[in-house]
């Protein structure tokens, strides 16, 4: 069994840009989620948007890499504001309903051969990347250490991937001290004590939709930022492997989706890389390298199950402040 | 038979930048074609080949007539017994293969959502001098068929297709209705009675007879039922772990249970047998036994449902319960056992569905449940959630929406149909049709 390289692969996907974009879509969730009580089981959807509005804008408008990914973002806040304005009203598992059905059919538009033109149907999108490493700051070459040895290009996806994090770790860590966090978690806890107090709960709601939204298409564009849009990626799954990750890590938590998307990725890339070594070793004899592979969303499954029966406030949260309120 | 065109034909794209090219090219076979006294005929030493194979379902069709046409005349050809047909044309340029519909058997026909004309195709004979031409074959309506004979066509299966989605629905209505769980893992107790009913009786494992295997598998789901509430729900429901953290511990467990299939299945399809049963016309309608006996076997059990919920005392119980559980339970009413026995037949009802499901589809895949649980909420969220009366409604309308859309939307796009439709109806009603307002707090 080579060690080496099954530790290097995993501490490299510490810094890879599957991590950072669920990390921002795992933070988005938790404003979604944590703060405001939204059970938003849609943010595949969030993602989908994102990414999609990124390589339709470079691919189809010709527009430069930087305007591509405004309008994926804005895309993705124009999508919330049409998915929250009719359905905020609903009680918790209604509106988990709606955004895992609204997040279905995004994707299956994108799939359809309908729009094969603009979307590329089953293929996806790729090819999208001229003026993204154009505008590329490093000169030509590899840098890093050990197993964070990357190219420039790739360097380069890192970098923005991680500088947006950042942003996004600072504004969400800010507006959850303002004023206009408190309300949000006022209304989280008791909806109608905010209202009494003559709050705009639906308004609050809607912005906080919004907010997370965005973050989260920002996380679709950094995930497909170093290769390609793939419809068959923004599946349930993806909406269920970010909620664990955000669980994982605290939902009502600012570095709580940081730490949970990055223990999710390492165990990930750790397991993916172990189980079928191990078959290969002949220590599990009973099953193929494939039959190893799918074992460890097996246990993703089990995790989550795990996770929100004993320890649903996760690893860095409070339990005084759980978010399963209701 | 046409003589040849010289005129040669690019895509415009190409045009452009070839223009000069081309018109030197052209003006070159005007004059080539302006000295040949005969026009170039297609014959069997021509260099160039197209090819194809017509088949169904993996089996080859015998005399199905083509026509091809372009440069080189007019060719027909029919397929020879292992469904293939060749020509040899003269020209690397573009033809048209007209495959003729008359020719294939009865009820079968080209199919292409994407083209009005699917028995047409256009080829360009490449740099590597040989191409070939495949057509969607499968069972369809030709494009002869009236809209309105594909509308009934549609409907009936769309029946078809919303009684199977109520047994499924019944069992995840009447689960909310008692728990309050919004059970994401009631697509993958579909999947298992799929699954189950497989290994019982494909020939590869147990090949038991499908008179006793099928109805095993029924059973065997209705175990899984009382395994999930005995080793999961119940101690939660000890716990008092809120209904939403249930939802999310319901997504853990389609994840583990999905995943789990995939590890014993594999990614592919599996079928069970007579899934390709022959169809037999009724009219416009075309049904196989198959389906016949999907649909009676539904309304069987969906009827014998209806009466015990409304006669029997434990049915009286339930609905007692899905009202209100802690009247229901002052007033001596066994919440635990009533829940179990509602456990029980939830997933004796998704695995008959998962069956039918499997022969409906048809075939047997490890995410096969995960792909109608949307529109099983979408029924049980448009009948009204917690009515089991309210599920059947619900998907009946959902069944038909889905089959009959497809006459205007793309097929692939069907499903999305309904769930817009889920998203419309909660909009304006979202206690659903049969449900009370109350309910939507």
């Amino acid at each position: 069994m080579d060690w080496i390289q099954i530790l290097s692969n995993t501490a490299s996907s510490i810094l890879s840009p599957a991590t950072i974009g669920y990390a921002l879509a795992a933070l988005g969730l938790a404003v979604h989620f944590g703060y405001a009580g939204l059970l938003n089981m849609g943010i595949a959807g969030f993602m989908a948007i994102g990414a999609y509005g990124y390589a339709i804008s470079v691919l189809s408008f010709d527009l430069p890499w930087w305007l591509a990914a405004i309008i994926g973002l804005a895309a993705s806040a124009v999508f919330a504001l049409i998915l929250g304005v009719p359905t905020l009203r609903l009680r918790g598992d209604y509106l988990a309903i709606v955004t895992i059905a609204a997040a279905e059919v995004v994707r299956l538009l994108f799939l359809t051969t309908a729009f094969d033109d603009v979307t590329g149907s089953a293929d996806g999108l790729s090819g999208y990347h001229g003026s993204f490493r154009e505008a590329n700051l490093l000169p030509e070459g590899t840098y890093g250490i050990g197993p964070w040895t990357y190219s420039a290009n790739d360097w380069w996806v890192r970098i923005l991937g991680l500088v947006t994090l950042a942003i996004a770790v600072f504004v969400v860590w800010t507006l959850m001290r303002s004023p206009w966090g408190r309300v949000l978690k006022g209304i989280r806890e008791d909806e109608d004590a905010v209202r009494a107090l003559g709050k705009n709960a639906f308004s609050y709601k809607l912005q906080a939709l919004v907010l997370g939204g965005v973050l989260a298409a920002a996380g679709g564009i950094v995930y497909a930022l170093p290769s390609a849009v793939s419809p068959g990626v923004y599946v349930t799954s993806l909406t269920f492997f970010v909620w664990t990750a955000l669980l994982l890590g605290g939902a009502a938590t600012v570095f709580g989706p940081l730490l949970g998307s990055l223990i999710f990725w390492v165990l990930q890339t750790f397991l993916s890389n172990f189980l079928p070594a191990l078959v290969q070793a002949g220590v599990l004899p009973f099953m193929t390298q494939i039959q190893a592979g799918t074992l460890r969303f097996i246990l993703v499954g089990v995790a989550l199950m795990l996770l929100v029966i004993f320890m649903p406030q996760g690893i860095l949260g409070n339990k005084k402040e759980l978010t399963f309120v209701k | 038979m046409r003589s040849p065109s010289p005129v040669v034909v690019h895509p415009p794209g190409r045009m452009i930048r070839l223009l000069g090219v081309i018109l030197a090219v052209t003006a070159a076979m005007l004059g080539v074609f302006a000295l040949s006294a005969s026009p170039a005929m297609a014959a069997e030493g021509d260099p160039y080949r197209i090819s194809g194979n017509v088949q169904l379902d993996g089996e080859p069709l015998e005399g199905v007539e083509l026509v091809i046409d372009g440069p080189g005349g007019k060719q027909t050809v029919e397929t020879d017994e292992n469904g293939q047909w060749r020509v040899s044309v003269p020209e690397k340029d573009e033809y048209t293969v007209t495959l003729d519909e008359d020719t294939l058997p009865e009820g079968i026909a080209v199919v292409d959502p994407e083209d009005d004309s699917p028995n047409e195709k256009e080829v360009t004979v490449g740099a590597g001098g040989r191409v070939s031409v495949n057509f969607f074959i499968g069972e369809g309506e030709r494009n002869v068929t009236s809209i309105w004979d594909q509308f009934v066509q549609r409907t009936v299966q769309g029946l078809n297709f919303g009684l199977m989605l109520a047994l499924a629905a019944i069992g995840l209505s009447l689960v909310f209705g008692t728990t309050g769980i919004s059970n994401f893992a009631h697509g993958e107790m579909v999947t298992f009675g799929a699954v189950a009913a497989s290994f019982l009786v494909s020939a590869g494992s147990m090949a038991l007879p499908l008179w006793i295997g099928l109805p095993l598998a029924v059973v065997l789901s209705a175990g899984l039922g009382l395994v999930l509430d005995m080793g999961l729900w119940r101690p939660l429901r000890r716990k008092r772990v809120g209904v939403v953290q249930l939802m999310i511990v319901s997504i853990g467990l389609s994840l583990a249970m999905r995943y789990t299939y995939q590890f014993f299945i594999g990614g592919g399809t599996t079928q069970l047998p007579y899934a390709s049963a022959p169809k037999l016309s009724f009219g416009p309608v075309q049904l196989s036994w198959i389906d016949i006996a999907s649909i009676l076997i539904s309304i069987v059990v969906i009827v014998g449902f209806a009466l015990w919920l409304t006669r029997s005392r434990l049915g009286k119980a339930t609905r007692a319960i899905s009202d209100n559980p802690s009247l229901a339970s002052a007033s001596g009413i066994d919440v635990d056992y009533v829940v179990r026995v509602v456990w029980i037949i939830a997933g004796g009802l998704a695995g008959l569905a998962g069956v039918l499901y499997a022969y409906y589809r048809p075939g047997i895949k490890w995410d096969m449940g995960a792909q109608i649980l949307l529109l099983m909420f979408a029924a049980v969220t448009l009948g009204g959630l917690g009515t089991a009366f309210g599920a059947l409604i619900g998907s009946l309308i959902v069944g038909v929406i889905v089959e009959v859309s497809g006459l205007w939307i793309p097929d692939d796009l069907k499903y999305a149909g309904a769930l817009v439709i889920l998203i419309v109806i909660l909009l304006f009603r979202p206690q659903g049709i049969l449900g009370r307002r109350e309910r939507i707090g």
